[in-house]
């Protein structure tokens, strides 16, 4: 067994193994793996974020869910209450209306009432002229005794 | 190549013999054609098959490693990319459990130990006589495929680690403190006579652990792939010894290899803790 110039070529080469790995495999292996395990641990974290974001949407979507539910029971009575209203409102107006109307009906039945008194006034004055005319065609003058005869048939 | 006219002792020997290139005795440069030729061309020469094979290895860790670098997505890992990822990982987690300082060298390092050494040992499993062969069609005679049985190559590593080993245990400590690690530990004493005198005793010791380090690693390597490698080549031969303990041989060699990928894999994985250890102890106080 020799030893000889060999022992310096495996020398040089094993240096140069070494630098090369330390260069171009150690660094860029070690980067790969370290930024694979830094991704991995962001997705896992990421998961565990989600699932917390869920478990507050959930909860957020139960407060939401009461609230309208709680809209909702009181729009409903709202409504209730204001149909009551609307119902009661109609009822007034209608009463009032009816006693306007009853009201008209009534001033205009009185209208007739005293237009027909009128009437019946003109007429009786005019029998009563007619007959006291037949009564008294030949004693009296229509034209002398007409304002004892109106003033009578204005006191009807 | 296992001629018929080779003997036991000769066909091993030729195994265990590199493909040798420098200066022959007669000046001219060339290829070795004997071990003996070998060892004569000393220490200017140089393992061409070793280096061949090693920087053919290194080179297929490398690009397959890049590919994956380049294509690294952060989503969905391919099966490349998982791959190497996985090894990665597992380099990774071996440097943090080792450690303990920062170093953006140490990482890197043992990636690189851990897969080249044993793509290296892989080479082991590869039937002995097949590449040779091949070789031998083009007229190569010396073809060792296994770059971790030769001692150049696990020196070549060890020194490596070595290296860094000093330099960063002189950068972390200061000189002062490497040479006082070295002197004055682990006898001490409050006089200042006797721990001068203690001085020579402490650097002994220490300069032979802070030695042993690096031939230990180079010579576990050596040793253990330098060993199976040698019983291939055994069991390699009895394939001429007749038809029954050609196929006892198949047996043994099947048994032998199946056990041989844990020992490639254990050896990898040992020069690649000791690694981190080593250079754990350089940047610690101790």
């Amino acid at each position: 067994m020799n030893i000889n110039l060999t022992l310096f070529g495996q020398l040089v080469s094993f240096g140069a193994f070494v630098w090369f790995t330390l260069k171009y495999i150690w660094v860029p292996m070690m980067g790969a793996l370290e930024e694979r395990r830094n991704g991995i641990a962001d997705s896992l974290s990421a998961a565990e974020k989600g699932k917390h974001d869920e478990v507050l949407a959930r909860q957020h979507a139960k407060k939401i869910l009461l609230e309208a539910k709680n809209q909702a029971s009181e729009i409903k009575a709202q409504g209730e209450k204001r149909a009551s209203e609307i119902v009661d409102e109609a009822k007034n107006e209608a009463h009032a209306e009816g006693q306007r109307l009853l009201a008209a009906a009534r001033a205009e039945i009185d209208q007739e009432v005293s237009r027909a008194r009128e009437q019946l006034r003109e007429k009786v004055a005019a029998l009563a002229v007619s007959g006291a005319e037949r009564i008294l065609q030949r004693e009296i003058d229509a034209a002398a005794h007409k304002s004892v005869v109106d003033s009578v048939a204005n006191q009807i | 190549m296992a001629g018929d006219t080779l003997t036991s002792s000769e066909y091993i020997k030729h195994h265990l013999t590199n493909l040798t290139f420098g200066q022959k005795t007669d000046g001219s440069l060339g290829v070795a054609d004997s071990a003996a030729e070998a060892a004569q061309m000393g220490f200017w020469a140089i393992h061409v098959d070793t280096m061949f094979w090693s920087l053919l290895l290194g080179g297929i860790f490398l690009y397959y490693f890049k590919k994956a670098a380049d294509t690294a997505t952060t989503g969905v890992p391919g099966g490349l990319q998982n791959f190497c990822e996985w090894i990665i990982e597992f380099v990774d987690e071996s440097v943090r459990g080792s450690f303990t300082s920062k170093n953006v060298l140490v990482a890197p390092l043992a990636l690189t130990i851990f897969v080249w050494v044993f793509l290296m040992n892989l080479m082991d499993l590869v039937p002995v006589d097949v590449i040779p062969l091949i070789a031998g069609w083009f007229g190569i005679h010396f073809m060792k495929v296994v770059p971790s049985t030769d001692l150049n190559a696990t020196f070549g590593l060890a020194i490596g680690v070595f290296g860094l080993m000093v330099f960063y245990s002189i950068k972390v400590k200061g000189l002062k403190g490497f040479i006082g690690e070295l002197t004055f530990m682990p006898f001490q004493s409050k006089n200042p006579v006797v721990q001068v005198m203690f001085i020579p005793i402490n650097f002994l010791l220490e300069f032979v652990s802070l030695i042993a380090k690096p031939v230990s690693l180079a010579l576990r390597l050596f040793g253990n792939m330098y060993a199976g490698e040698m019983i291939f080549i055994l069991i390699a031969i009895m394939y001429n010894a007749g038809l029954v303990l050609g196929l006892f041989g198949g047996v043994l060699q099947l048994g032998w290899a199946i056990f041989h990928i844990l020992i490639i894999t254990l050896q990898a994985f040992i020069f690649m803790t000791l690694a981190i250890v080593y250079m754990d102890m350089a940047h610690n106080e101790h």
